[in-house]
């Protein structure tokens, strides 16, 4: 079964149509990444297939039509990493990856035992739990990031979507970011994330290539035709090598 | 543990609150003398029970519905400026005021519940509507200097507006004069009790959505895929802002930078989550406009400084120190 399958997505932003009626199939279980040129509607595709923005078309999750889902049922099986979240940097790291459990909370409620164990096994798992008791303005980029990884993974969702999840993360992180999802893909998850690191995309399952809000190729990474898409779609400008049992990716100098 | 520290800070700005109640009656002729004459004499008694009693409580309970409001702003703008006078919706609480007594008549002295509820409905109507304004100008809440700008443009455009409709009556012109510069010597039993009562449904029902402010601060986005009820959220906190702003500003007049000042003071204090924000600047917004009015009726004593003046002043030197101690200001 998949776990998001889209038919005829569409959206326009600002009056200007940027996704033109994608179909795509997420299988459950597996690690999709969406790669693309700037531009190309690799976020708004996933925001769509979020729900987080209106959309021509029709979106199911594990196999359940979007609009027959209520607000809390979305949000305990979809959990959505953002870019550029974190408007205001004063809340407390614990308070912040506590937000990650409010589908699982009667409103006004406090927060239950589950609750602080899922929070403190997040914050474990991204290695936050020692900056619990500060704001996220005492953080940097990287850390920050790190804390908000983890009140994704507090709400324990079957499908998690990420957006640029990489962002500011240095390479051991980044290493660790990898690890985690691996973990997540362990337990069943389905991951989905957009990423422009192409050497890490590469350790994905699968791979979405998008160009000017179409999907132009969709398939496993160990694929050749997957690597020469993706080649395609940076204008030949990167190659993509095999170096001891793993992708790496190289500019094409002219 | 942070809703510990949440507590105590309530309990210390609490306290500051009373004893500052406490001062403010005792601040004029006669000092601490109405409260040993007040068993005897009938005029101590007066100037107690029916002046100084319900101005200090009354400025206590003005100065929390305008920390509340600049809190509930703050959290639902994303904004560490908004506030009820930079969004406009202090100057629409005037209109307001202004249009309802140049329709109906009456004075802002006026002590009977019916006109000032009445004033309190129209001044509700105008915030308002000066915040949807306000927002429509702004083509939402991303941008702060769009935000700011626009704030700006129809709090000038709606004092104006109200300037206007008092100048085409003389006793409303008279009446507004004092309005305009925000001053407690309105403020009666009437007023505190409809400040009381604003402020307990503001802050429950702000209170109540203190989660959603929380994870606002993670976004648009990410709060929509927390399962969080933006839309009806928005509105109730744009209610819980407008009652807020109206119900002081409508007993008060205009009052400038304790709604701004306030969870700023906070902020500083500690680091909470919004049910904390909320409380605490209510508290704090109360604390504040009492000691400002304390001083402002003790410093030209016996002459009466109105307290908009003295927390304009004072607002606008702390906000050119945070201008000095912040690089920039963020969105």
């Amino acid at each position: 079964m998949s776990a998001l399958h889209g038919r005829g997505l569409t959206v326009s932003l600002g009056g200007r149509e940027v996704l033109h009626g994608i179909d795509l199939d997420v299988p459950a279980g597996r690690w999709t990444c969406v790669v693309g040129p700037n531009g190309a509607g690799k976020s708004t595709l996933l925001k769509a297939l979020a729900g987080l923005l209106p959309f021509a078309g029709q979106v199911q999750w594990l196999g359940a039509r979007l609009d027959t889902l209520g607000r809390r049922e979305r949000a305990r099986q979809l959990s959505w990493l953002g870019q550029g979240e974190a408007a205001s940097l004063d809340l407390r790291v614990l308070d912040v990856v506590m937000l990650g459990r409010l589908p699982h909370q009667d409103w006004l409620a406090a927060p239950s035992p589950v609750d602080h164990a899922m929070v403190k096994a997040a914050l474990e798992a991204t290695q936050a739990w020692d900056w619990r008791e500060r704001s996220l303005g005492e953080l940097s980029g990287g850390e920050r990031q790190r804390v908000l990884l983890a009140r994704a993974m507090a709400g324990n969702a079957p499908i998690m979507l990420m957006d640029e999840p990489l962002a500011n993360l240095d390479p051991p992180h980044q290493v660790d970011w990898l690890e985690q999802v691996q973990c997540l893909k362990a337990q069943g998850t389905t991951v989905v994330s957009v990423l422009h690191e192409i050497g890490m995309a590469l350790h994905a399952d699968d791979v979405v290539v998008m160009n000017q809000g179409r999907v132009v190729h969709h398939g496993p990474c160990t694929d050749q035709a997957t690597r020469q898409a993706i080649e395609t779609v940076f204008d030949r400008r990167i190659r993509i090598h095999a170096l001891e049992g793993q992708w790496v990716v190289l500019p094409r100098t002219a | 543990m942070s809703s510990r520290l949440v507590m105590l800070w309530a309990l210390v700005l609490l306290c500051i609150g009373g004893a500052g109640v406490l001062l403010g009656t005792a601040v004029g002729s006669q000092g601490w003398q109405v409260w040993w004459g007040a068993t005897q004499d009938p005029v101590m008694q007066q100037i107690l029970w029916d002046i100084r009693l319900p101005r200090s409580l009354g400025a206590w309970l003005g100065g929390a519905l305008l920390g509340l409001a600049g809190a509930v702003a703050q959290g639902l703008f994303r904004n560490p400026l908004a506030d009820p006078y930079l969004l406009g919706s202090a100057s629409g609480a005037s209109l307001g005021v202004s249009l309802y007594l140049s329709l109906f008549g009456g004075s802002v002295l006026a002590s009977a519940w019916l006109p000032r509820l009445g004033m309190t409905g129209a001044a509700f109507v105008g915030a308002v509507l000066a915040v949807v304004l306000t927002l429509m100008l702004a083509r939402g809440v991303q941008q702060t200097l769009r935000l700011l700008l626009a704030g700006v443009v129809v709090g000038v455009v709606l004092g104006a507006l109200a300037s206007l409709v008092a100048l085409f009556e003389p006793q409303v012109l008279q009446a507004m004069q004092g309005f305009m510069l925000g001053s407690t010597a309105f403020v009666g039993w009437t007023s505190c009790g409809l400040m009381a009562l604003a402020l307990l449904l503001s802050l429950a029902l702000a209170w109540a959505l203190a989660r959603v402010l929380d994870a606002l601060t993670l976004g648009e986005a990410t709060a929509q895929s927390l399962g969080m009820p933006l839309r009806l959220a928005r509105l109730l906190l744009v209610a819980a802002l407008s009652m807020a702003t109206a119900a002081a500003v409508a007993q008060m007049g205009l009052i400038a930078f304790v709604g701004l000042a306030a969870p700023h003071a906070v902020r500083s204090l500690l680091r909470c989550t919004h049910a904390g924000v909320l409380l605490l600047s209510a508290l704090m917004g109360g604390a504040l406009l009492l000691l400002a009015d304390v001083l402002a009726r003790a410093l030209l004593a016996p002459q009466d400084l109105p307290v908009g003046v003295l927390t304009a002043v004072l607002g606008g030197v702390y906000l050119l120190w945070r201008m000095k101690s912040t690089s920039g200001v963020r969105a």
